[in-house]
């Protein structure tokens, strides 16, 4: 079991998110948005960030910045939820310190497949 | 986890997308007077998110649509296009068609339909594509062997993205036989060396029958981290597989989701209420505070003497005011803010303003203003109604505002707020007025009026709610659509509401709507007619007196009418209204309780009064039938059932039979 954050602005896709991973025994926290993500990082020490890139008040690519500025969130494994595909917001989030993404639509197999992934 | 339901989470995406295309349609309204670039980012933000929700919960010809109307606004965003009347048009269609593509979601109905499909064309021939059988993209040889030879050094701050080496490895070798070597040349000496930083690389030699695409799929995310070389083993069979499609990067990937919509469950139009985390919290302190309490009042049951009755007096006066606050927090979450419907009028306005030649501005006054969501959902009808009537007959044309020494711009101000434990809407706009002369000419030919002597504004003004009454000269298509002025009264009046109007001749009117704030729960006076309870709302209450056979006036027809203040109103005996058991008693042997309904005033006699009480309302059409006088019922603190009194209800039958 890993303590999870997911962050995204539309409910229902943190609502999924958040259901999958909790049906896998999973400990997971929801934002809203980049700024309220990290609010609840500085409170607690997740093993693992699911954030989707565009948000209002504070975007994705901005709290990957913000959250690497953090010592305890140094080696993190943060990953983008974006349906760009366009190779530059992947690279920019990257830049910004995202581990890597998963590419919208995705099913609750592939997010389960992509978390185990990260969380070996 | 296969199990995993995506039906479970439509609602709530229809729910947001719904809030999306509303934002949305402000955002394009403001961006349509010259708006700013953050309204750009807004509407791509909620035409983005729409899409992903789509291609992911199994709609993909909404996720092709959003896809297109997205490329459009990506190209405002980056500044590529400027913003114009041309571009604002289509978009707001684009809205109206994704509201429409939701309607027919949620009633499980094909969502592309011809209209969608070439709006889909012509946002792609904006952005210069022609959706032609979509275009291959990216492509990447996928070799296969038996075994590859793979260098990967990663760059020293590899760690710090969170990609852990080792992974990569252990992903390595579930594709087949590893085989590891370690590059020290890099490591430092122990001083110089920061855990946090990795210094070696590796030789790898993978074994087993994979793809080349597979091998580069592990260093996916570390591709820009790494120096990475994937070669064939030599001596290693090679198959060259013909080139192949990536699919996973392919834009909203319609067809990978289409199975998902086919096993999609019907989707019911169940309603909900998004209700915000503080009002949840608050209850379940409340809730707290409640079973306190209860485990306190419990203590009596094994030890009580009259030494303690003050505390068990005190506990049941704590349990009294916790369960009324818990009573107020739960109505308290079927408030949703007025916003919601007046969200609907910037658009309706701009649209109805440039059908007409009318140059309009609306001004939207206290949004916030939360109303039962019952309440909510009734009003829309009836203020779209004011809204259309304002502007199609009180608001001028530019020409005629200039001839009467006003602006060209007329205003139209729609406020909601709170006023003595009531909801107040008031519409109001700065245009001509009501025609006295127009109305009372109409109403003498229509026969509600035998003349026109001695009528007072107020009363002329209340000739518009007459049934039947219409004073456009020219019925356009905007209002005559067989609804008028006494059907917003009548829908009003059923929300327990009542509706008022003020005009001035040459500077505008305003129509005043005051709504309970709930329907849920009203606060009523109990009375005992023929040894029944019946609950008389009190807002209707007017005052309550005894009268003396005297003060009673029989006219023919057998109706009883009373002196009160300075004129004669009408008695109603419940116990004939309402047929019940018992003798009828003599006047002076009950209590009038003076109410007004539907504008007038009538006296309501009972038997006697029992007391003050909140009546939690419970629809008696929806466990039994409609019944006429009667608004519904509640359950009494013995668990016996009262029925409350319509007055409006009572009122119109009255004037009915008294007209007959």
């Amino acid at each position: 079991m890993a303590k999870i954050l997911a962050v995204d602005d539309s409910a229902s896709m943190r609502g999924m998110v958040a259901f999958t991973l909790r049906g896998a025994g999973h400990d997971v926290s929801e934002a809203e948005n980049g700024q309220l993500a990290v609010d609840a990082a500085k409170g607690a020490r997740f093993d693992l960030v699911l954030a989707d890139v565009n948000m209002p008040v504070m975007d994705g690519i901005s709290m990957v910045r913000e959250l690497r500025t953090m010592p305890e969130y140094k080696g993190v494994p943060i990953l983008m939820l974006t349906t760009e595909s366009h190779t530059d917001k992947k690279m920019e989030g990257k830049a910004a310190g995202a581990t890597g993404w998963l590419v919208k639509p995705f099913d609750p197999e592939q997010l389960l497949a992509t978390v185990k992934r990260v969380l070996g | 986890m296969s199990t995993v339901s995506l039906a479970q989470f439509h609602q709530t995406f229809f729910d947001e997308s719904h809030e999306g295309l509303d934002a949305m349609e402000t955002a394009l309204l403001a961006l349509d007077g010259g708006g700013d670039k953050e309204l750009v980012h807004g509407i791509f933000r909620a035409a983005h998110s729409i899409k992903g929700g789509a291609a992911t919960f199994g709609f993909p010809d909404m996720a092709a649509f959003t896809h297109e109307a997205e490329s459009l606004l990506d190209e405002l965003r980056d500044g590529r296009r400027a913003v114009d009347a041309g571009i604002v048009e289509v978009l707001l269609r684009s809205v109206d068609c994704l509201r429409g593509m939701f309607a027919r979601a949620q009633s499980g109905q094909p969502l592309a339909d011809a209209d969608s499909e070439a709006l889909r064309h012509e946002l792609a021939a904006m952005v210069g594509r022609t959706l032609a059988p979509a275009a291959a993209p990216a492509r990447r040889s996928d070799d296969a062997a038996t075994g590859w030879s793979i260098a990967f050094r990663p760059h020293r701050g590899m760690l710090a993205g969170g990609n852990d080496a080792l992974r990569l490895l252990r992903e390595l070798g579930e594709l087949g036989e590893l085989k590891a070597e370690a590059e020290l040349d890099r490591l430092p000496g122990l001083a110089a060396l920061d855990p946090s930083e990795c210094h070696l690389g590796w030789r790898l030699e993978l074994r087993g029958d994979v793809t080349r695409a597979a091998v580069q799929s592990v260093f996916d995310w570390v591709e820009d981290e790494c120096d990475l070389t994937i070669e064939a083993l030599p001596g290693a069979q090679v198959h060259h597989a013909p080139v192949v499609a990536e699919a996973a990067a392919a834009v909203p990937a319609p067809a990978a989701a289409a199975p998902k919509a086919a096993v999609r469950e019907a989707a019911a139009t169940e309603s909900s209420v998004r209700v915000g985390i503080d009002k949840i919290d608050s209850l379940i302190n409340l809730v707290g505070e409640l079973v306190i309490t209860q485990s306190m009042l419990d203590t009596f049951r094994e030890d009580f003497d009259a030494s303690r009755l003050e505390m068990l007096q005190q506990g049941l006066a704590q349990l009294a005011r916790h369960t009324r606050t818990l009573q107020e927090s739960v109505m308290g979450i079927r408030m949703l803010p007025i916003g919601s419907v007046f969200n609907r009028f910037p658009r309706m306005v701009r649209d109805l303003s440039q059908k007409l030649g009318k140059q309009v501005k609306l001004d939207l006054v206290g949004e916030q203003t939360e109303l039962d969501k019952t309440v909510l959902e009734k009003i829309g009808d009836p203020l779209v109604h004011l809204v259309r009537n304002a502007i199609d007959h009180g608001l001028e044309t530019p020409d005629r505002r200039r001839a009467a020494g006003k602006g060209d711009t007329g205003t139209l101000r729609l406020e909601a707020s709170h006023r003595n434990g009531s909801i107040v809407v008031e519409i109001s706009d700065d245009g001509a007025g009501l025609n006295r002369e127009a109305i009372i000419a109409k109403a003498l030919q229509r026969g509600l009026i035998a003349s026109a002597e001695g009528l007072t504004d107020e009363a002329v003004a209340d000739l518009i709610f007459q049934p039947g009454f219409s004073t456009a000269a020219v019925t356009t298509d905007l209002s005559g659509r067989g609804v008028g002025m006494d059907v917003v009264r009548r829908n009003v009046v059923d929300l327990g509401g009542s509706i008022q109007i003020r005009s001035v001749a040459g500077k505008g009117s305003v129509f005043t709507i005051t709504l309970p704030l709930t329907l849920a729960i009203i606060d009523g006076l109990t009375a005992l007619v023929g040894g029944e309870h019946y609950i008389v709302p009190l807002a209707s209450i007017i005052e309550t007196v005894q009268l003396r056979s005297e003060h009673l006036r029989t006219v023919t027809g057998g109706g009883e009418l009373f002196h009160f203040r300075d004129g004669w109103l009408p008695v109603l005996r419940l116990q004939d209204a309402f047929a019940c058991h018992g003798t009828r008693r003599p006047i002076e042997q009950g209590l009038v309780v003076v109410v007004e309904g539907d504008g007038s005033r009538l006296g309501l006699f009972v038997d006697e009064l029992i007391g003050q009480q909140q009546a939690v309302v419970k629809s008696l059409e929806a466990n039994y039938r409609r019944v006429s006088g009667i608004s519904g019922a509640t359950i009494l603190a013995d668990g016996s059932v009262a029925l409350i009194v319509d007055v409006a209800g009572l009122s119109r039958q009255l004037s009915r039979r008294r007209a007959a």
